[in-house]
């Protein structure tokens, strides 16, 4: 008898779940966020349709306020993988200045993220959209379906979702219509980090404790990723030793202090750390369910 | 339970021997100290964060708590926003581990829709933890969840007898309970159920052995979940791997991937793909890494084989010696999981493993009470209903019992309009009936048969309100026809009610069977050669559609006699809506009971401006148009 292992499981369910996804949606896409989930469901891709490739591009939504070394790092995996890699930016949102320093989290993320993503899957028709959500990421989040179903305007009617039975996924929709799928919704933040490490694969480096410049601000260590982030009266950048449990735009994402520069370094302080994954989430306190308003506006 | 007394277990130190999964589901209502004992197990786990802890210990003072007691229900408490708005809540599911396991729970809410969120949790898991509260005993809530349980194939059956505290640790009250569930679930065939005496709040019995039960020497609660052993019977069972995905990335490769359902395979392995019957041998299991010297169940890999074979989604290679059976016709469980109810005859998608088939369902044998397991007639299934009855699908798919494998066996049956998945069923044999009766060819055929009369056959398919206009345009019509020597036969509602549908009367389930009959007959009398006018109310999408799908493409000419229900009210030539509104006729059209337009009909008449003669004028030149008249 061979007991498969707790990993080898996750995966296997992950992979049949995107096979799914190559055998019946008409033109699906898979959202390239660039950090660690998407790197473990990238790894997921390949091997699924091995010697093959992916049978669909990667997109990412550029707000244009990631960290620098996020953009290096999506330009060399795709060049390295040969995958083919479609950048969207809102330029409407580009062009009226729209940034998360200017005007809050909120209107940032609804314009460069929310309302990109919406232009981006009309402007090339996707019908299923592949994301790294995970149940474990947040309390409302458990009752989450791995397939997720959308109206012709992106809308997500929590009332008209499918039960899923076994392995068995209803993929079925009408044209307009479109579906996001989460092949890693039965993943925790560590059986992540135990994957990248028993897989060896490829994560940004912002992951890794290193000295960085960062400023406090609302009891958040800002990283000063670049010029645009302007120091305010009576705030000071400092030289911390800081790593990101989460990756998102910088001025958006609080950093930790941390020792951990290795993958095992990492594992060890998440199995003894006693915070929660998303307190480094601005966007997350924007207000009680905030959440689930977002999804339901659109959001991923 | 004080904060500081007691310290929550470890976090999961790295361990040597690899983690395995288990995935459980939690039965039980509120009232049972269900959300207790998971938050219990989280807590104990180490799955609680410190700032979760805190908001937790604010939250227990919030909901009335002395200082440092914790309110372990409240660590679940991210639905309750959702519950007040009124979202329907199917599932949730949890997650924590320790050093030996990781596990995945299935947590289902115990009130509303209860059979379905049950069945959906259950799909998946390998265990189940079924709580009572000590005080009560078994209810009759304990014997619904053992029996959608042991219905979803879950072997492993934990009885939590919780609230062990309120009843004073009393051995006898909880062997008494024990032996009474066990005799139940004897009848439900499964003969090992594990029963521990717990009291959520303090922890005892959940994850430490507690100082309260001296008399209680079986396992913890966690101990249980983390020893229970799963996987040996799938494993050790004949190979099936249903085919998701045909790989071809070039000429040189022809992989196929899938999960193996079943078993094990190795290279070298003689092998039979169903529903071709073609035997084969497998040449490789690939997977990124290099190739496998085996696969067991519950691994996604690629096989390749040696011969050319063909193969497409939806095919199963199984084992050659212990082969998956092949079939149209089963025995099945449905559980029906749509706000409209099931109807017998109506056509539905099934979906078993990769395989998506057209079907129906028919002689649904009987409707089970989940309470009492009594079985009871009826002719439909509504929400949250379980019944047993025959599933007939288009095209023969390979499978196994569910009882067997759970991935060969199980299906979900999705609705064909609006693609809602509306049941879901578990396959028990095949019927016989489908493999005796062959279809007969005969010498002559439908294009012998009508160029023998000079034409082309088509069905001309009236439909809308009684009273629009549809049999007296019809009867125009076939006047028409029979006026340029041509053979036609008119279908009309009523007089086939009389004869071959009286039978029938007007629930949805017998509109249903009457457009199936009447459809059927309209289809051998096209394959007579001749053209057919069909005249009915014919309500419903679904069927009007199994209609044309019956018929060849082309041959089928959907004709709308669309009328406003006023103006066909107002005609009313047969007193019909007068009666209806009267209450004297139930299930009428257009008054109580739904009329669906059609959406893409070949002919669309406004009833109400048109008279008759021009509508019927109309028809004819649309089939002239067509090609299926000759010139005039």
């Amino acid at each position: 008898m061979t007991a498969l292992s707790h990993l080898q499981r996750l995966e296997a369910e992950s992979i049949h779940i995107l096979r799914e996804v190559a055998a019946e949606a008409k033109k699906p896409v898979m959202m390239y966020s660039i950090g660690k989930d998407s790197a473990a469901m990238l790894r997921l891709a390949l091997k699924a349709f091995h010697p093959a490739k992916p049978p669909f591009p990667l997109l990412h939504v550029d707000t244009t306020w990631k960290f620098r070394e996020m953009i290096a790092f999506r330009d060399a995996t795709a060049r390295e993988l040969g995958l083919e890699l479609i950048v969207h930016t809102n330029q409407e949102g580009l062009r009226q200045g729209i940034g998360p320093l200017s005007h809050g989290s909120e209107i940032h993320t609804d314009v460069m993220k929310t309302q990109a993503l919406k232009q981006a899957l009309d402007a090339h028709r996707f019908d299923l959209v592949i994301g790294g959500a995970r149940r474990d990421e947040e309390k409302s989040r458990a009752k989450e379906r791995i397939f997720s179903f959308r109206t012709a305007t992106h809308h997500w009617n929590p009332k008209d979702q499918r039960p899923e039975l076994w392995r068995t996924y209803n993929l079925r929709i009408d044209p307009g219509e479109s579906v996001r799928v989460f092949p890693l919704s039965n993943w925790t933040e560590l059986d992540v980090w135990r994957y990248i490490k028993a897989e060896n694969i490829p994560v940004v480096p912002l992951y890794f404790a290193k000295e960085r410049p960062v400023v406090e601000r609302s009891g958040q260590f800002i990283m000063i990723d670049d010029e645009r982030l302007v120091l305010a009266k009576g705030e000071k950048a400092r030289k911390l030793k800081v790593r990101f449990r989460t990756l998102g735009c910088y001025p958006l994402t609080g950093a930790i202090e941390s020792e951990a520069d290795t993958l095992d370094a990492i594992i060890d302080e998440l199995e003894r750390s006693r915070t929660s994954e998303r307190t480094g989430r601005v966007i997350d306190h924007d207000g009680a369910a905030s959440m689930e308003r977002k999804k339901q506006e659109g959001y991923f | 339970m004080n904060l500081q007394s007691k310290t929550a277990r470890a976090p999961a130190a790295a361990t040597a021997a690899p983690k395995t999964l288990l995935r459980f589901i939690t039965c039980g209502s509120v009232d049972d100290g269900k959300s207790t004992l998971i938050g219990r197990l989280l807590y104990d786990s180490g799955t609680v964060a410190d700032d979760q802890l805190r908001a937790l210990a604010a939250d227990s003072r919030k909901a009335g708590r002395a200082e440092g007691e914790l309110d372990f229900s409240l660590l679940l408490d991210g639905l309750s926003a959702e519950r007040e708005q009124g979202i329907t809540i199917d599932v949730a599911w949890r997650y924590f581990a320790t050093p030996r396991r990781s596990f995945i729970i299935a947590d289902t809410p115990g009130h509303e829709q209860y059979t379905r969120n049950m069945v959906t949790g259950a799909s998946t898991a390998d265990a189940a933890v079924i709580l009572v509260d000590a005080r009560k005993g078994v209810l009759p809530q304990t014997r619904r969840h053992g029996t959608i349980a042991a219905l979803l194939g879950i072997r492993h059956l934990v009885l939590a007898v919780n609230k062990m505290d309120l009843v004073d640790w009393d051995e006898h009250r909880f062997v008494a309970i024990r032996e009474l569930f066990a005799s139940f679930a004897r009848q439900l065939g499964i003969d090992s159920i594990t029963a521990i005496p717990t009291a959520a709040p303090s922890g005892d019995n959940v994850a430490a052995k507690s100082p309260n039960t001296p008399w209680y020497d079986g396992p913890t609660l966690l101990d249980y979940l983390e020893t229970v052993e799963v996987e040996d019977r799938l494993q050790a069972a004949p190979f099936r791997f249903p085919v998701q995905w045909v790989n071809r990335p070039s000429a040189d490769f022809r992989g196929f991937a899938g999960m193996l359902a079943a078993g094990a395979v190795r290279p070298g392995d003689r092998v039979r793909v169903l529903p071709s019957g073609r035997e084969a041998t497998v040449a490789r299991i690939v997977v990124r890494e290099g190739d496998l010297a085996s696969a067991v169940a519950g691994q996604s890999v690629t096989l390749t084989l040696a011969e050319e074979v063909d193969i497409s989604r939806g095919d199963v290679i199984s084992s050659l010696v212990h082969p998956a059976g092949v079939s149209d016709q089963f025995e099945a469980t449905v559980i029906w999981m749509g706000d409209a109810p099931m109807l017998p005859g109506r056509p539905y998608l099934f979906k078993l493993g990769a395989a998506t088939v057209g079907g129906s369902l028919s002689h649904l044998k009987h409707r089970v009470d989940i309470d009492t397991l009594e079985h009871m007639a009826a002719r439909t299934l509504v929400l949250n209903d379980i019944g047993v009855c025959t599933v007939m699908l288009d095209k023969r798919v390979a499978f196994d019992a569910y009882a067997e494998c759970r991935d060969t066996g199980g299906f979900i049956i999705i609705d064909r309009i609006g693609n809602a998945t509306v049941g879901a069923g578990l396959l028990h044999f095949a019927l016989r009936r489908a493999q005796n009766i062959a279809w007969q060819a005969t010498t002559l055929d439908k294009r012998s048969r009508a160029a023998s009369k000079g034409q082309r056959p088509c069905v001309l398919w009236f439909t809308g309100l009684s009273g629009a206009g549809k049999s007296t345009i019809a009867n125009l019509v076939e006047m028409r026809l029979h006026a340029l020597g041509l053979h036609s036969y008119l279908l009309d509602g009523d007089n086939v009610r009389h004869g071959l549908n009286k039978d029938l009367g007007f629930t949805q389930a017998d509109r249903v069977e009457n457009i199936r009959r009447v459809a059927e007959v309209a289809r051998l009398m096209a394959d007579a050669g001749l053209i057919v006018l069909v005249a009915f109310i014919s309500p419903f999408r679904a069927e009007r559609r199994l209609a044309r799908e019956l018929m060849e493409a082309g041959e089928f000419v959907e004709v709308f006699v669309d009328a406003p229900l006023a103006v066909a009210e107002g005609r009313d030539p047969k007193g019909l809506y007068k009666k209806a509104r009267a209450g004297e006729i139930r299930n009428f059209t257009g008054i109580d009971s739904p009329y669906e337009p059609p959406e893409h009909p070949e002919l669309h008449i406004d009833a109400a401006a048109a008279t008759a003669e021009d509508a019927a004028g109309r028809v004819i030149e649309y089939l002239r148009e067509k090609g299926i008249l000759g010139g005039p």
